[in-house]
């Protein structure tokens, strides 16, 4: 029996790392303080146990070696003139090097998962900046925490406990007691049923509602109507009160502000709220990312390549442009011609219209589970679980880089292995 | 693998050659005396040959430069190439990406670069991108200077157990050297305030900005580290605040070097060599930084030149980039980070008629030319807050022409005339005193002398061919020459490899990363060890267990051994 | 009894806890559902566990009716996932996202089962 202290979870944006995993026999028998998600997760579920193939996306699959899985894979790419390479969230950065570099070979769109996430704030920051902090400057100073369109009971479990609101720090030693503790959101969610205020806005308002607070905040509360998305002015004047009063205030958002009406212009607009409030006092603002290495995503992309996401490399050299380059509107436009989706579902997580067209054009998955994506695909190569069988590097939804260990042996290949096969395949095809 | 370099011009004012046609062999990466007549040949046909250049303060790796890219698609947009057979594709101008970055830095030869500022916690993060970008030999300096460990333990005056502290730290972080941005304010910036003056208390710890200067400067000749402190003053960007300068070089006093070389380096001076009272009667007291440098060896700067154009301010001045962000109305990235230090990113447009720009720019060469020793005045931009690192050879093109200086002054604001004393001086660089500011300096700053930035035997096998002929040209006359000669190397090598020849990449190897392993006694390593655990159990919001950088994410480590010895206090 | 409501989607914790396990009746029983108030559930003139049809311009999709009365009149949320995608806006307004959250919806009360997460996709080939 071994006992793995200080493991780190591969599941959400908290990346806690204060899990103890048990293993025997080269299973994980126990787990202590992870979250119903990551305990979920590093337990594990049925997997894939073969590589399959099949030309018709409605007959069954046959099972293959990885080799013939490999080489099909690498021929699709090959061949396609608009490969999309989607997914990468759930593994780790060494992962995300070979693919951007694959990306690159052959003339891809790489994109993640971002793209139905937080891709909306990354716009965001391309308008305003980000101004943040670690998570431990929440733990240790922040005595005012805004949740505004995110549910962390829900999505992140113990980010209240960790890091904002229940945590005790250096200058925050009362923990909960030391905070007020503030949800927006369109409706009680049971995050807001523990706040000690909870403000109901109507749904796809949020815009209107910080341009409201921004208006009082810069003293014309004057032009502000009686109700704003549902909220009263009242209401809104006494938020503003509320959060000039912090020592340290901190504003964590999520899906709320990215998926709604407005989309990116939402979090534009917290921002420039955030912004103007560190006039008066210290403020930071932060995004609750989803997946424990979709972070890691976007800074090895932005340092590769330049850009986060949505990276075009058609013209030999990264294009980056939302809107024309992300996944959803490559499928959408009918303008992909093959796809290889990896450590990242589409076919359950992208809109219907999107995954008719992934139906229509080869699709090769590389992924340890049976989801949506493989029922649309026709090469699906299994790997080990990064985080859980593979070590490597994510990003804390912070931005601080921590290294993911190995709790068990694989006993299928990495992401890593698989994609430097494809890679060389693929040269080789090329004739390189 | 041997190579021989014959008929360069060769200025190595470390082995005191000033342009004689000597030969230079190299064998096995290194410089030896003499090669086999196998040795592949390259003839400089009397060009000019120097040593790599070293680049000591540089913003090219880590978070804030990756913060610098995210929010800055436009400039990502701005210096895109495609990728071709050897080289992968490259963006970007102020915040190129990695690739973008060792082969532009390559492409000038330069050879040796340190990132200038990591976070202990972030490290990993400036780690992984330093072992991407290819070529060039790199290291980061470390941020000692809000740290709640190095606060309390000054605050305790115990210098054994920040000696203790350093050490780890520097082993935490596989870092180079001892960073000191702001001392004190980056605690502030917590609570979105700031030090005024290195007499500042911190609240909640209890020491000033001077107390943590000269106790980092003790510790770090305890340890007998190869660079000195690296320090950037407080008050950085505020009229008036040379007088805050020349009160932390005077710290330099305090504390004697444990090698040859400076007790406290302060960097890019452009921007804490200001007079005045504010924006109006803001003016250059350049004069009276270089007058110190002059009067007193131990201390060493560089220029922080500005280049007029797009930059990106990065430090871990938090305070002065959110000031920055105000004054400009634009957008702005601040990173603090939990125990250690602050951070924050805002784009700037430099311009020729705006008075207060025309008079910094100014500055950065009233530094250079008024400090008569180059070994005290190194040059940088520090890219790329000043500007990017790809117009070195434009201000190694003014340092060298009063011609070019002068026809430069009537295109800016006529400010420069009053607050600046740039139009009256004529002094011209020859080629060894830039050598020295871009090579030797750097190399003797950092304690890499030995291996860096000269041609003698012993040294790595970094070399730079340029094409201009040294007897031939005159770079008061001829300065476009110099600019595009610098700008572009008809060779470069690196260890012994050629990597650049005119002006294209032809290889790309990884460099090494150089970091400081030094060694203090058990007893003081374990004691400063049970804070260190507190902090973790209390305040980090990561496990000990995972905060230090691991093997994996250094795979071509160049480590210095360092260690404690007693220091002599004058 | 045609109820006219706003569409939102997204997270919920067993939708999290059965991600890697979407072939489940778990994760079925996690993301095929469609959360209202009591009122809301009452105008429909059903009970908590019968199945609804959740229709909007995009598509049309059966889940099981649960009741959650943090929602406010007229908000029905579906947790993410393919039956929630099989009705929401795909347009992603000419910045990548798509439009998961305040869709239009009509809800009404149906017989019609839940189709599995493979027939769902299998309409989609």
């Amino acid at each position: 029996m071994t006992v793995i202290t200080d493991a780190l979870c591969p599941f959400c944006g908290c990346v806690c790392d204060d899990l103890t995993i048990v293993v025997e026999n080269n299973k994980i028998t126990d787990i202590k303080n992870a979250c119903k998600l990551g305990a979920a997760k590093i337990m594990g579920h049925h997997r894939i146990e073969a590589p399959m193939m099949r030309a018709d996306k409605k007959s069954e699959f046959k099972e293959v070696s990885y080799e013939e899985a490999i080489n099909e894979a690498a021929a699709i790419l090959s061949k396609s003139k608009r490969p999309l390479m989607y997914g990468w969230a759930s593994a780790v950065c060494e992962v995300h090097k070979k693919g951007i570099l694959l990306a690159e070979e052959v003339g891809a769109i790489i994109d993640n998962t971002a793209t139905v996430c937080h891709a909306p704030s990354t716009l965001a920051v391309h308008e305003k900046g980000l101004p943040t902090a670690t998570l431990g400057q929440i733990k240790n100073r922040s005595d005012v925490v805004v949740f505004w369109g995110s549910n962390p009971v829900h999505a992140h479990p113990r980010h209240m406990g960790r890091y904002s609101v229940f945590a005790k720090g250096f200058f925050q030693e009362k923990g909960r007691k030391g905070r007020k503790v503030i949800v927006v959101d369109v409706r009680k969610t049971e995050t807001a049923a523990m706040a000690d205020e909870f403000i109901q806005v109507r749904q796809g308002s949020d815009y209107l509602v910080i341009s409201a607070l921004r208006a009082i905040l810069s003293g014309h509360a004057d032009v502000v109507p009686e109700s704003v998305g549902g909220i009263s002015k009242e209401q809104l004047v006494k938020l503003v009160d509320t959060l000039k009063a912090a020592k340290f205030g901190s504003i964590f958002f999520g899906m709320g502000l990215t998926q709604s009406i407005s989309r990116y212009k939402n979090i534009d607009n917290a921002i420039s709220l955030i912004t103007e409030l560190n006039a008066f006092t210290k403020y930071v603002i932060s995004p609750m990312r989803g997946h424990y290495n979709v972070t890691g995503f976007g800074q090895v992309c932005s340092w590769e390549t330049g850009f986060a996401t949505a990276v075009d490399f058609a013209r030999g050299a990264p294009y980056y442009n939302p809107g024309e380059t992300a996944a959803n509107d490559v499928l959408l436009r009918k303008e992909t011609d093959a796809a290889m989706i990896i450590a990242g579902d589409a076919g359950a997580h992208f809109p219907a219209d999107s995954v008719r067209h992934l139906a229509r054009i080869p699709v090769v998955q590389i992924d340890p589970y049976w989801n949506p994506t493989t029922e649309v695909s026709n090469v699906v190569i299994p790997v080990a679980i990064c985080g859980v069988e593979v070590e490597g590097t994510a990003y804390r939804m912070d931005g601080v880089s921590l290294r993911m260990r190995k709790m068990i042996e694989p006993t299928l290949p990495t992401d890593v292995e698989v994609l430097e096969r494809i890679t060389e395949r693929v040269r080789q095809l090329r004739g390189e | 693998m041997e190579l021989l370099i014959k008929n360069g011009a060769v200025i190595d004012p470390v082995n005191g050659i000033k342009g004689d046609k000597t030969d230079i062999s190299i064998k096995d990466g290194k410089i030896v005396s003499s090669v086999s007549s196998k040795a592949t040949v390259i003839d400089a046909g009397g060009r000019l040959v120097m040593a790599g250049g070293v680049d000591a303060h540089s913003h090219i790796a880590g978070a804030k430069v990756n913060v610098g890219r995210m929010m800055r698609p436009e400039d990502s947009r701005s210096g895109i190439s495609p990728r071709t057979k050897i080289t992968r594709p490259c963006t970007g101008y102020t915040v190129p990406n990695v690739y973008a970055m060792g082969y532009r830095y390559a492409q000038m030869g330069y050879t040796t670069v340190f990132e200038a500022a990591q976070a202990i916690m972030k490290a990993r993060h400036t780690h992984e991108e330093l072992e991407e970008i290819p070529i060039i030999d790199k290291g980061a300096l470390t941020l000692f200077g809000s740290n709640w460990p190095t606060m309390d333990f000054i605050r305790e005056k115990n210098m054994d157990k920040l000696a203790a502290y350093v050490a780890w730290g520097l082993l935490a972080s596989r870092g180079f050297g001892v960073k000191c941005v702001n001392p004190g304010g980056g605690e502030m910036w917590g609570f979105g305030k700031n030090v005024t003056g290195i007499d500042d208390v911190v609240p909640g710890f209890d020491v000033t900005p001077k107390e943590i200067i000269v106790s980092l400067m003790k510790v770090n000749e305890m340890l007998e580290l190869p660079h000195s402190v690296h320090l950037h003053c407080n008050n950085l960007g505020n009229p008036g605040n040379y007088k805050t300068t020349l009160a932390s070089m005077e710290l330099a006093n305090q504390v004697k070097a444990s090698k040859d070389r400076q007790v406290m380096h302060v960097t890019h001076l452009l921007f804490n060599s200001w007079g005045g009272t504010n924006w109006g009667d803001f003016e250059s007291k350049a004069d009276e930084i270089a007058n110190y440098l002059n009067n007193h060896d131990n201390i060493t700067g560089d220029m922080g030149q500005m280049i007029f154009g797009s930059a990106t301010t990065m430090t871990a001045d938090g305070p002065k980039q959110y000031a920055n962000a105000k004054l400009l109305h634009a957008k702005w990235s601040n990173g603090d980070v939990e125990l250690e230090d602050a951070s924050g990113v805002v784009p700037i447009y430099y311009v020729k008629q705006i008075s207060v720009h025309a008079i910094m720019w100014a500055i950065g060469f009233e530094l250079a030319l008024l400090t008569k020793d180059p070994y005290q005045m190194l040059l940088t931009t520090d890219h790329p807050n000043g500007g990017p690192f790809v117009n070195y050879s434009e201000v190694i093109a003014l340092l060298m022409s009063n011609k070019k200086r002068q026809e430069e002054i009537k295109t800016v604001h006529e400010a420069v005339h009053a607050k600046n004393k740039l139009p009256g001086l004529d002094r011209e660089l020859d080629f060894s005193e830039i050598a020295i500011m871009t090579r030797a300096g750097p190399a003797k700053v950092l304690g890499l002398l030995d291996t860096k930035g000269h041609l003698g035997v012993g040294a790595d096998a970094d070399i730079s061919i340029y094409d201009i002929k040294p007897e031939q040209i005159d770079p008061s006359v001829e300065h476009a020459k110099i600019k595009s000669a610098f700008s572009s190397a008809t060779y470069t090598i690196k260890g012994g490899q050629v990597v650049v020849k005119d002006g294209q990449i032809t290889a790309t190897p990884l460099g090494r990363t150089y970091w400081v392993d030094a060694k203090v006694p058990q007893l003081h390593h374990d004691e400063m060890m049970k804070d260190i655990v507190k902090k973790f159990k209390n305040y980090y919001s990561i496990q000990l267990a995972n905060y230090m950088v691991q093997d994996e994410y250094v795979t071509h480590p160049q480590v210095i051994k360092a260690g404690a010895i007693p220091v002599e206090v004058n | 009894m045609t109820l006219n409501a706003i569409l939102i989607t997204g997270r919920t914790i067993n939708q999290g806890a059965t991600i890697e396990n979407k072939t489940s009746l778990d994760y079925q029983e996690a993301t095929a559902l469609c959360e209202m108030n009591s009122k809301d559930i009452g105008i429909l003139g059903i009970k908590p566990g019968n199945q609804i049809s959740v229709k909007t311009d995009h598509g049309e999709v059966v889940v099981k009716i649960k009741e959650n009365n943090g929602n406010p009149d007229g908000m029905a949320f579906i947790p993410m996932g393919p039956w929630a995608n099989a009705i929401v806006d795909p347009d992603t307004k000419g910045c990548g996202m798509p439009g998961f959250k305040g869709i239009k919806a009509q809800i009404n009360p149906t017989d019609n089962k839940i189709l599995s997460m493979k027939e769902l996709i299998a309409r989609y080939k």
